[in-house]
């Protein structure tokens, strides 16, 4: 489905999507502020009025008075008080206690005898029918069940394994028999009881017989894999992947161990042993940028902790750091650098260029990341010469691998001021975008100079209605309008 | 907002008698253990286990302390231990920590699992491996439904979803079958079933088991028709942002059991505070499935609404004024401050959405949905992933580009991979695996795309050209499996007409126009047409697994449909349902395993964490 361009760019300003944008302070947004001025307004008069505030106790003040979230948080909070005090503080008391008869009967007239069909039947106490009509099965514990009869066959057990009802599977000793027992589980679909037979496979039978015959059941070898999973039987789990040559698996499973070794240095001598897993071309070449890169943030951590505590670096004490740069992604370690050690020859590991280099970043991505930590510092000369020296990253003024508006994104999130704003909101390329980035920055100059540019009379009047009485903007402004060479279009 | 709803819509059945069962049956299970016993409670049955008890319930069944399941050992000083679960290994590993422990010191207890919704063999096996297996006892508390409004049911079981989809582990599907054979007990019997994809189809037949070895009673059916439908069915509606309010709710404060727990900034106060919405809140109910930029201006009208009734005091002599205090203050009361915190919550979605360029978003989704200008989109998927903005909204968007794409040529893939591990941490390779393995985001196999033209191309011109030159190729050469049910089912409505979102013409509206959910589409559909007849191309591009059965005449209940959604709905679907329902005339009533949104599918499926 390939479209116009002209088509397009009438598809997303057709009504169909104006009608809702979330952009600017358009109407609605001040209509909603007004609804909230006059609601506000309200509020002091009801809140004289608040006498009676009985019925709001319970749904309005945060967490219900009585409720079981905020019970176990009081349980938590007096356990560190002491070991020993009173399980329900006061305001249970004052909880209108709920009578046991809320729901209409009581609990143990309500369980009566057992039927045939092992489900408990409710009293005729109960007269609402539509309840007679469902009765939970509550059964026995199972450990009271003596019932060990067991000539069931294979399909007779997976029955009632699915009823959760007492089996013994011991007698199923032939391989045949216990392949009958899987595969009457698989197609009754519970994965609870397929579960429950690979299980009483895995005992009894040895691993490879059990993963020869897994490999053709594809719903039980599921079921098998997710099991070792939860029980952290890691080393049965690689085993099985080894028998059925799911290389790429082994190798993500044993790399995702990393993430329980807390201490840096045994888990980066940990990725460095993963770089031997048989990962696919791609993957592997990630997992050598994460080993690569986590060596280089110890060395990073451990300079610039000294540095910092030895209280020399002016930066350090100036911006003093946040968090360690360990385990950081890569990004985040290059905006680390960018921001604390920008100027640094291409030699250091701290170096934003190496740092670029080693890792392949591409110039827009290397480009963003500097121009948001230089940002951040105010580091305003940097910023300017990302765009400017051409010996530097080569780009001239007027090309930036980021469209600008994006640029001035990045520069107002960090509270760049208005006259740096400016000098970017001008360099905006499509007018209507530039016109409404200087609105919202205040830019007025790029306003004015864009109307006047688009030779539109009636919005350069309009706009002088929105400028301050007797400033400059508005001189100017008055003086464009008088000037008689301009043909306006308006 | 005061949509007319058709005279012959049906009364919705109640729903508060699955709330009753669930607490009478653990009262039940409590009082098994009699006597004084401390309660330990699994993190997440926390808030379900509020809307249906509270600790008066507890304590009068002779629970002494509450705590939470945190994998810590144990203080409480009880001679009697009561675990509240979900039937998992951890869990249950911790248990048998504990219960050695307290061995291996010598100190005796009595101890009780309760597993809810019900427990499993490999719990149980653990159990047995650890050596405690019967110095504990288990049972089960059936708690499988837990109504969170008039008209939405969930099973509460968020891990549904990657257990049955990424990990292909089947053991939620009897949970299903028996959700359903415990409404179909209630409120049965149903009259036809249809449904597609493959749990829904192991979902239906475990009930059908259900139902045969039970006995049915005939009585008067409150349900009538039932649609049982995958989650990977439709992996496209869940994936978008959400504009309609509830699901921006979601999307920004997150619901969690019907409860939204909304900060100073929508408060304006210096505390947070826990809110229920559902119907019973007025305001929310007339706004929740509203576009989002319709609620501004109802929100200002019942502002000035207010105000006159307030006004109204003015010039009132004694008598008037009493009356005014006792019959109307209260209400106007209520409703302030429901109105005030919605004003704030508006307020604060607008500040946040305006932060993060959520038009050029919306524009970048609307663009994939409709299959053009592809190229731009993934500049700007790469744009927000140099940027390190969220590591889950960066996901979600290639996510959608592969489903809408059908996969991604392979060097986008590549690219888009290793700048995105750059980005967020080398980590997430395994997040990509997990991903890969579901299909939400692949490479497109060589064969699908014209590879051999494109390399040639490719070696002839710049890298830029060469891009463009591959989209204008590929939209030629490969088939989207979404594209052509987009085409077939006209999800997409043609751009060139005016879409007015304050009278919805359609489910569009809850995507402002620009997408039809394809998952409430196919519901459509098939009510519609009674079945899947004039379907067939379809289901074979969604992998077939779809079904209907009769299953006896129809009865009065026929408008009244239930939807069960296996693996999770969002907010945005139960409102285009509702839609529909004013619509055509029916009552939905959603059942689901939880209410998911873009946010939850994907952290489902990070693994950058141990």
């Amino acid at each position: 489905m390939m479209k116009s361009k002209p088509d397009e760019e009438d598809y997303w300003n057709s009504s169909k999507f104006k009608a809702f944008t979330f952009d600017d302070e358009d109407d609605e947004f001040s209509r909603l502020k007004e609804s909230k001025q006059a609601v506000n307004s309200i509020r002091r008069l009801v809140e004289e009025d608040d006498d009676e505030d009985d019925v709001e106790k319970v749904s309005w003040s945060g967490e219900p008075v009585g409720s079981i979230s905020w019970s176990v948080r009081e349980t938590a909070a007096s356990n560190q008080r002491t070991d020993r005090e009173p399980a329900f503080p006061k305001i249970n008391a004052d909880t209108p206690t709920v009578s046991r008869s809320h729901s209409g009967y009581s609990l143990s007239s309500l369980f009566k005898g057992k039927t045939k069909t092992g489900s408990f039947q409710f009293s005729d106490s109960l007269s609402d029918s539509s309840v007679r009509l469902y009765a939970p099965e509550l059964r026995k514990p199972k450990s009271e069940y003596k019932d060990y009869v067991s000539d069931w066959s294979p399909e007779e057990t997976v029955h009632r394994m699915q009823q959760g009802k007492a089996v013994s599977l011991e007698k199923f000793r032939s391989l045949q028999d216990k392949l009958l027992l899987l595969d009457f589980s698989i197609s009754a679909h519970d994965g609870n009881v397929i579960t429950a037979v690979l299980i009483y496979l895995k005992r009894t039978l040895s691993k490879e017989v059990l993963f020869r015959e897994l490999e053709s059941r594809q719903t039980a070898l599921r079921h098998f894999i997710h099991y070792l999973t939860e029980t952290r039987d890691q080393r049965l789990l690689l085993e099985l992947l080894r028998a059925l040559g799911r290389t790429e698996d082994i190798a993500l499973l044993q790399y995702k161990e990393h993430l329980s070794i807390a201490d840096e240095n045994k888990r980066r001598d940990f990725l460095k042993s993963c770089l031997s897993l048989p990962f696919s071309p791609e993957d592997s070449a990630h997992v050598q940028d994460h080993y690569t890169l986590l060596e280089r943030q110890i060395i990073i951590e451990a300079t610039d902790r000294q540095a910092e505590r030895g209280g020399k670096v002016e930066i350090f004490q100036k911006f003093p750091r946040r968090a360690s740069i360990l385990n950081m992604p890569l990004i985040t370690t290059l905006y680390y650098c960018c921001f604390y050690h920008y100027t640094e020859s291409e030699g250091t590991y701290s170096s934003p260029l190496n740092v670029r280099q080693t890792f392949r970043i591409s110039e827009k991505q290397f480009f963003v990341t500097a121009l948001a930590a230089r940002a951040k510092l105010k580091a305003w000369v940097d910023v300017d010469a990302l765009f400017t020296s051409r010996n530097w990253l080569g780009f001239t003024r007027k090309k930036s691998p980021l469209g600008f508006h994006r640029v001035v994104d990045i520069l107002q999130k960090n509270s760049a001021p208005t006259q740096v704003l400016q000098e970017y909101v001008g360099l905006v390329d499509d007018a209507e975008l530039r016109i409404s980035l200087a609105q919202k920055h205040k830019c007025h100059d790029i306003i004015i100079n864009t109307y006047r540019d688009l030779k539109d009379r009636q919005q350069l009047l309009g706009y002088r209605g929105k400028v301050e009485r007797g400033s400059v903007e508005e001189r100017k402004i008055n003086e464009l309008l008088d000037n008689p060479q301009i043909r306006w279009k308006n | 907002m005061a949509h007319s709803a058709r005279r012959d819509s049906p009364e919705l059945p109640d729903f508060s008698l699955l709330k009753r069962l669930a607490r009478d049956q653990l009262i039940y299970l409590l009082e098994q253990l009699p006597g004084k016993k401390d309660l330990f409670i699994e993190a997440d049955l926390m808030s379900p286990l509020d809307r249906i008890a509270n600790v008066s319930t507890l304590k009068q069944h002779e629970v002494d302390k509450l705590y939470k399941v945190e994998y810590k050992p144990v203080i409480s000083t009880s001679d009697q231990l009561c675990f509240l679960i979900r039937p998992r290994i951890q869990t249950v590993k911790w248990i048998c920590d504990v219960v050695n422990a307290d061995k291996a010191a010598g100190k005796f207890r009595r101890y009780k699992l309760i597993f809810t919704p019900q427990k499993f063999y490999a719990c149980e096996a653990v159990l047995e491996e650890q050596g405690i297996f019967g110095d504990v006892t288990t049972d089960e508390w059936a708690f499988y439904l837990l109504p969170l409004d008039d008209d939405i049911i969930s099973l509460e079981l968020p891990e549904f979803f990657r257990d049955n989809f990424l990990a292909g582990d089947q053991r939620w599907v009897r949970t299903a079958g028996s959700t359903l054979h415990l409404l179909h007990s209630i409120y049965g019997p149903f009259s036809k079933i249809y449904g597609i994809g493959r749990c829904s189809k192991m979902a239906y037949e475990s009930w059908r088991e259900q139902v045969e070895e039970g006995e049915t009673k005939a009585r008067q059916a409150e349900i009538g028709n039932v649609f049982l439908i995958d989650r990977d069915v439709d992996f496209v509606t869940p994936l978008c942002s959400q504009v309609v309010y509830e699901g921006l709710v979601d999307d920004i404060f997150r619901i969690k059991c019907g409860c939204v727990e909304f900060g100073p900034d929508v408060t304006s106060s210096d505390k947070s505070m826990k809110v229920m919405l559902n119907s019973q809140d007025k305001v929310f109910n007339e706004i929740r499935n509203e576009h989002f930029s319709n609620v501004f201006g109802f929100l200002s009208q019942k502002a000035r609404n207010l105000q006159t009734a307030y006004d109204k005091r003015r010039g009132m002599d004694i008598k008037q004024m009493k009356t005014f205090v006792s019959e109307e203050l209260k209400g106007l009361k209520q409703e302030h401050r429901l109105l005030s915190l919605h004003i704030g919550a508006s307020e604060s979605i607008m500040k946040k959405k305006t932060k993060q360029d959520f038009q050029e978003l919306l524009k970048t989704e609307h663009s994939l949905l409709e299959g053009f200008e592809i190229r731009e989109c993934i500049s700007f998927i790469e744009e927000h992933i140099n940027r390190q903005v969220s590591m889950i909204e960066s996901l979600r968007l290639l996510c959608l580009l592969s489903i809408t794409e059908n996969g991604l040529l392979p060097k986008d893939y590549r690219s888009l991979k290793a700048q995105y591990l750059q980005s967020y941490g080398v980590d997430h390779l395994l997040t990509f695996a997990n991903l890969r393995q579901l299909g939400l985001l692949v490479e497109q196999q060589p064969g699908e795309t014209l590879t051999v033209m494109e390399s040639k191309v490719g070696k002839l011109v710049n890298d830029k050209t060469a891009g463009k030159l591959t989209d204008a190729f590929s939209s030629l050469a490969k088939k989207s499996n979404f594209r052509a049910l987009s085409k077939k089912l006209n999800l997409v409505p043609k751009s060139d007409e005016e879409y007015d979102l304050r009278v919805p013409r359609d489910m569009a509206y809850i995507f402002s126009g620009a997408y039809i959910p394809l998952s409430c589409k196919l519901i459509e559909q098939v009510l519609e047409r009674d079945g899947w007849t004039g379907l067939e191309e379809v289901t074979r591009l969604l992998n077939g697994h779809e079904f209907a059965h009769s299953d006896r005449a129809k009865n009065d209940a026929q408008r009244i449909v239930l939807v069960m959604f296996l693996g999770g709905c969002t907010f945005s679907e139960i409102s285009a349902l509702r839609f529909l329902g004013r619509e055509r005339g029916y009552k939905f009533i959603v059942v689901t395993t939880a209410i998911t949104n873009s946010s939850r599918l994907i952290e489902a499926l990070l693994d950058n964490h141990v």
